[in-house]
């Protein structure tokens, strides 16, 4: 065991863990104030469902021993075994429970990706068990194929250093597919959907960026040369995603916007991501370059052929981790990996994009497969949509009985009586109960 | 007596406040407001698509008046929220059939 990497692995899955906020905060702030509370639980909420699935089952189908290269024994069901020792066959120099932590944090995000292209209409009781069984039948077992010794998509020869094609390919056809099977916002396309508070996506962009160097550089899993390798490109991802948006922007637009430049920088993440640990620095900044622009150009394709993908997960996330993923197969270089293969350009020829080709295809249709008979089995149970009338009033009341902001505090409204219900009068007539101590 | 009601841009309220208190009014309600007219709204852009918002903030005062200062409260007012381009907004004056003073009792203009 080695102190240093298992104190560099100890802070990234730290890091990894506050992305989930992060996205919170990104996704929260795009939506309508009436909806922001149970757009941030569907990150908050997922911590806690996720980081307790992946000790239980989704962790040792995942990395659990390889069976038939498709997915993990059940020697690691609840953890078991999984202790301070190290594994050599996952990460030789720090502690096995470190590894599986590691990779919990990349469980817990992955599920909340998706939940942007539901947002706004979701039930929650439907949020919950969807994304609870798609960790364990979609992500486990693509973790499995792309990460895990033995997995059929690591023998073939692709690559994908910290998730393009495991976290954003799957998550974004995952998203496309369920924006489609639960419908429309009532008035998509005909309504101004408009965010309500940009200033928390800008925060959530940037915690996410931070995040995103545990996230890519701890998939290093050590204290490095690659680490620091993958830290750099990380970074150029994220600025030259960026640019490219703003770009994209000032050319469509004639203005550059704070939505696009944030949107831009998370796109360069999602690219850089498959290639993170392949790249030099001047391909990192192509590849973000490339993915801000592309992705900027895609986010239209929703109104175009009409699904309600509410926060352009499928613009982000799916077309951002394809292109990361193709670009992984023209730019990847063993100067900066050896474990890794050379691309088109550092003349490896076709072989390795022809293997990415594979990867992303298989995945795309096994996700979409699997997540179509997971949201119908959702729907025909305890269903996947909230009401028309509490669209319309706010799935923040209708799903959590709370409210995200109260104007007009000090009017009056509000009063607290003893062990008792009261009454007070707010000016404009309406009465507000409080209740104290558990009574109806 | 009379009210006057007035919508104007939101950046102007401390000017037309300094105006009518020039001409001798001690009091105004003051609410935001959104609407629109021929200036109609204006456009927002995000992630590329783009939206018309119609109501744009504006805000209203309403203050009431003795019958003889009615058109120098207009012209105050007038005067004060000009800005030459569109959008600049309107003033109405409506009768007032009553005025109380909630404290002491006082009606019609004693209660101005």
């Amino acid at each position: 065991m080695d102190t240093g990497d298992t104190a560099f692995i100890l802070v990234s899955a730290g890091l990894v863990m506050f992305m989930t906020p992060g996205l919170a905060l990104f996704y929260g702030g795009m939506v309508r104030a009436k909806n922001v509370l149970a757009t941030l639980m569907h990150s908050m909420f997922a911590l806690g469902l996720m980081s307790v699935l992946w000790v239980l089952i989704g962790y040792t189908l995942a990395f659990g021993p390889d069976k038939g290269g498709l997915i993990g024994g059940l020697d690691y069901l609840g953890f078991s075994g999984v202790g301070f020792e190290p594994n050599p066959d996952l990460a030789a120099t720090i502690p096995h429970s470190l590894f599986a932590t590691f990779q919990m944090m990349f469980a817990v995000i992955t599920p909340a990706l998706i939940s942007g292209a539901f947002a706004e209409r979701m039930k929650f009781s439907g949020y919950a068990l969807f994304t609870g069984l798609w960790l364990i039948l979609v992500y486990a077992p693509v973790a499995h194929w792309v990460w895990a010794p033995g997995g059929w998509i690591r023998e073939l020869g692709a690559l994908d250093f910290a998730g393009g094609t495991v976290v954003h390919i799957n998550a974004g056809i995952a998203a496309l597919v369920a924006a489609v099977v639960v419908g429309k916002r009532k008035g998509f396309g005909k309504e101004a959907f408009v965010p309500h508070n940009l200033p928390l996506t800008i925060l959530g962009t940037g915690i996410l960026w931070m995040g995103w160097f545990g996230f890519n550089a701890g998939s290093a899993l050590g204290a490095n040369g690659l680490a620091a390798s993958a830290f750099l490109a990380t970074n150029l991802g994220a600025a030259g995603g960026a640019l490219g948006w703003a770009l994209v922007d000032a050319r469509k637009e004639r203005k550059s916007t704070t939505l696009g430049v944030a949107s831009g920088a998370v796109a360069g993440l999602v690219a850089i991501t498959p290639g993170a640990g392949f790249v030099g620095p001047l391909p990192a900044i192509a590849i973000g370059l490339i993915g801000g622009v592309v992705c900027a150009y895609a986010v239209s394709l929703k109104f175009r052929w009409g699904y309600d993908d509410s926060l352009d997960v499928v613009g982000v996330h799916f077309v951002g981790g394809l292109t990361g993923a193709l670009l992984t197969g023209i730019f990847a270089d063993t100067a900066i990996n050896e474990a890794g293969f050379d691309g088109l350009f550092y003349g490896g020829g076709l072989d390795l994009l022809g293997k990415q080709v594979i990867a992303i295809a298989v995945t795309i249709a096994f996700s979409f497969i699997v997540t179509y008979g997971i949201l119908k089995l959702v729907q025909a149970t305890v269903g996947l949509r909230v009401s028309e009338d509490e669209e319309f009033g706010g799935v923040d009341l209708g799903q959590h009985a709370e409210s995200a902001y109260q104007f007009a505090e000090g009017s009056g409204g509000l009063s607290i009586s003893e062990g008792s219900t009261a009454h007070s009068h707010a000016p404009s007539g309406a009465a507000i109960r409080v209740t104290q101590g558990g009574e109806a | 007596m009379k009210i006057v009601v007035a919508v104007i841009k939101p950046f102007k309220l401390e000017e037309v406040k300094e105006a009518l208190e020039g001409v001798g009014i001690q009091g105004m309600t003051v609410s935001d407001a959104r609407g629109f007219g021929r200036q109609r709204g204006h456009t927002e852009v995000y992630r590329g698509a783009e939206y018309q918002v119609d109501f744009i903030p504006k805000t209203r005062l309403e203050i009431a008046v003795d019958d003889d200062q009615v058109d120098e409260v207009v012209k105050a007012i007038v005067t004060s929220a000009k800005t030459d381009s569109i959008g600049d907004g309107k003033v109405w004056v409506m009768a007032a059939e009553e005025v109380v003073r909630i404290r002491t009792g006082e009606k019609g203009s004693d209660a101005l």
